[in-house]
């Protein structure tokens, strides 16, 4: 009677493990401190290269000649350690990772909080530091402390424009930032098997905004269907009743469009009741909202149609963008009167390439409306693809109209 | 790195790793950038003057990213340790991994009063009223006691 995350570490909650990793990745901007701490470690060889990726993706291509300088001396060291790095432009870290690379029952740690994006597959996937992972890539193991796990029971089936997106944020918002703070977010329950391998992804991704440490989901038919697409075998992972701290239900039938307002992710309205709202940038993208599915979600709504506010897609991953391209989305949007940029972050956390203003305000897909966090005075309201497709028309915050 | 004192800085709840260093100053190796900026979007006089201080803040202390550059600008600027009821985790593991004391504890804060703390024997004190503080892990004990995980590594290899 196990949760996943008991499963998986191979102890019951809250011991503490010494565990190998199975897959340990940082990107452009932790990268350079894990490098830095390894040389002060005097960390000459890593022993398990096999197991290492660097993902360029905080600000590509580079914006300054600084940042240039700070990735090309990590692409030295790529090369140099015999870690596969994906370049600037291959997209978000977490989006790489789950295109073939991440399955169920292993353990993945990534220098990145968002790393619980990829417990979707059934695996303990959880972000650490700098310092932290130059001491994994140098042993190629850490230590755990075993979660405690909030079970998210979900039941019914989504209705009328309400998406993942709107589930993560009902979630957050009922649970606080500090609702799950050391614990596991164990998504289960009949309603589970509705919600695609994306929309799993994205539930699983905002798991860290209720400071869990991971967000999971069993793999099941949707799991191993997903990773056969990419030459990956996986077996499903039976649930059992487990020891849960606390059981939280969801109807996704009950589930509506839902907006994050400023400066708090857990503070959370019906899209119905902020209509009208002014904006002055609408951004589709990101490690929570900028897939294949939000993609394609997003181009059906503006297909035809022209944007009234600026309008920035950013595809998560290069194979986002070129399925956008075969399958026509990508016309779409662009004939919306959208911009597209590189395959990356993009302007979720200030850095460049879509930065507010002092006084603007932005509707934005991602995961985070901290103040200032996209531009000093700058507003973040956070919400689902289609309400930001709707907003994206109208000009300012609009309702979804049923898909 | 178990004991130390200083002179109180209260925070609020839920202060995120954007407040302690934006997104913005991230790209460089100096870490002297970060102290100069380290709370900068929360109230720009704090970083000049949080030499010696100890930050005591509400609950959910350094949610948000992961960047360690927010733990070692605290640390680069001075502070001494930081006190709160919660901590994100990762921030946590952070600052203890960077030989930042972190203590868990609830404690009432006034500006400028007298902290103190031991984290061996497990208590932190405010203006002389002690209140317990949670006790690390093992391994978390041994880090810090080390002034964190390079020097930790460096004398276990």
């Amino acid at each position: 009677m196990s949760t996943l995350s008991e499963r998986v570490l191979g102890a019951p909650a809250g011991a503490y493990v010494d565990r190998e990793v199975d897959i340990a990745f940082a990107h452009d901007g932790t990268g350079v401190l894990t490098q830095a701490a390894l040389r002060e470690m005097g960390v000459e060889r890593l022993p398990h290269p096999e197991r290492l990726r660097l993902v360029f993706d905080h600000i590509v291509p580079a914006n300054t000649g600084t940042t240039a300088t700070l990735q090309a001396e990590l692409r030295g060291y790529a090369k140099g350690s015999g870690i596969a790095l994906s370049d600037a432009g291959s997209g978000v870290c977490h989006q790489v990772m789950s295109e073939g690379v991440v399955r169920p029952g292993t353990v993945v740690v990534g220098a990145d909080s968002h790393t619980c994006t990829l417990g979707a597959f059934g695996a303990f996937a959880t972000g650490v530091g700098a310092t932290d992972m130059a001491a994994i890539w140098a042993s190629g193991a850490t230590w755990f402390r075993v979660p405690e796990t909030i079970a998210v029971h979900l039941s019914g089936r989504l209705s009328g424009a309400a998406e993942p997106k709107d589930v993560a944020l009902a979630c957050v918002a009922r649970l606080g930032m500090e609702g799950a703070t050391y614990r596991a977010l164990e998504f289960a329950g009949e309603g589970a098997a509705g919600i695609s391998m994306d929309g799993r992804l994205t539930l699983c991704n905002m798991a860290v905004e209720t400071g869990a440490k991971t967000g999971l989901f069993y793999a099941d038919a949707v799991t191993v269907r997903y990773l056969a697409s990419y030459g990956l075998a996986a077996s499903p992972q039976a649930p059992e009743d487990c020891r849960c701290e606390r059981t939280l239900d969801i109807d996704l039938a009950d589930v509506v469009p839902l907006v994050a307002v400023p400066h708090r992710v857990d503070t959370v309205r019906e899209a119905e009741d902020l209509a009208g709202t002014h904006l002055d940038q609408v951004f589709v993208g990101t490690c929570t909202n900028g897939r294949y599915e939000d993609l394609a979600r997003f181009a059906r709504i503006v297909r035809g149609r022209k944007v009234a506010v600026r309008t920035l897609v950013v595809p998560a991953s290069r194979a986002v963008l070129s399925r956008a391209i075969a399958t026509g989305v990508l016309a779409d949007i662009v004939d919306a009167g959208c911009m597209v940029a590189t395959p990356g972050c993009g302007p979720c956390l200030g850095a460049h390439a879509g930065v507010l203003g002092e006084g603007e305000v932005c509707l934005s897909t991602a995961n985070r409306n901290f103040k200032n966090r996209m531009g000093v005075g700058g507003e973040i309201y956070l919400s689902s693809v289609a309400t930001a497709a709707a907003s994206a028309i109208a000009g300012e915050i609009a309702v979804p109209e049923a898909v | 790195m178990m004991q130390g004192a200083g002179s109180a800085v209260c925070l609020g709840n839920d202060i995120d790793t954007d407040l302690i260093i934006a997104g913005r100053y991230l790209r460089t190796k100096d870490r002297s950038v970060w102290a100069e900026h380290v709370f900068e979007d929360l109230d720009p006089t704090l970083a000049g003057r949080i030499r010696g201080a100890v930050i005591v803040a509400g609950r959910n202390m350094g949610c948000g990213s992961s960047r360690e550059q927010a733990v070692v600008a605290l640390r680069e600027a001075g502070v001494v340790g930081v006190v709160a009821p919660s901590f994100a985790r990762i921030f946590f593991r952070n600052a203890v991994n960077v030989g930042l004391p972190v203590i868990e504890a609830a404690v009432s804060c006034t500006d400028g009063a007298r902290v103190a703390f031991d984290l061996d024997s497990g208590w932190v004190e405010v203006d002389g009223e002690r209140y317990p503080a949670r006790p690390l892990s093992p391994k978390m004990v041994a880090i810090l006691r080390a002034g964190g995980l390079v020097p930790y590594w460096r004398s276990h290899r």
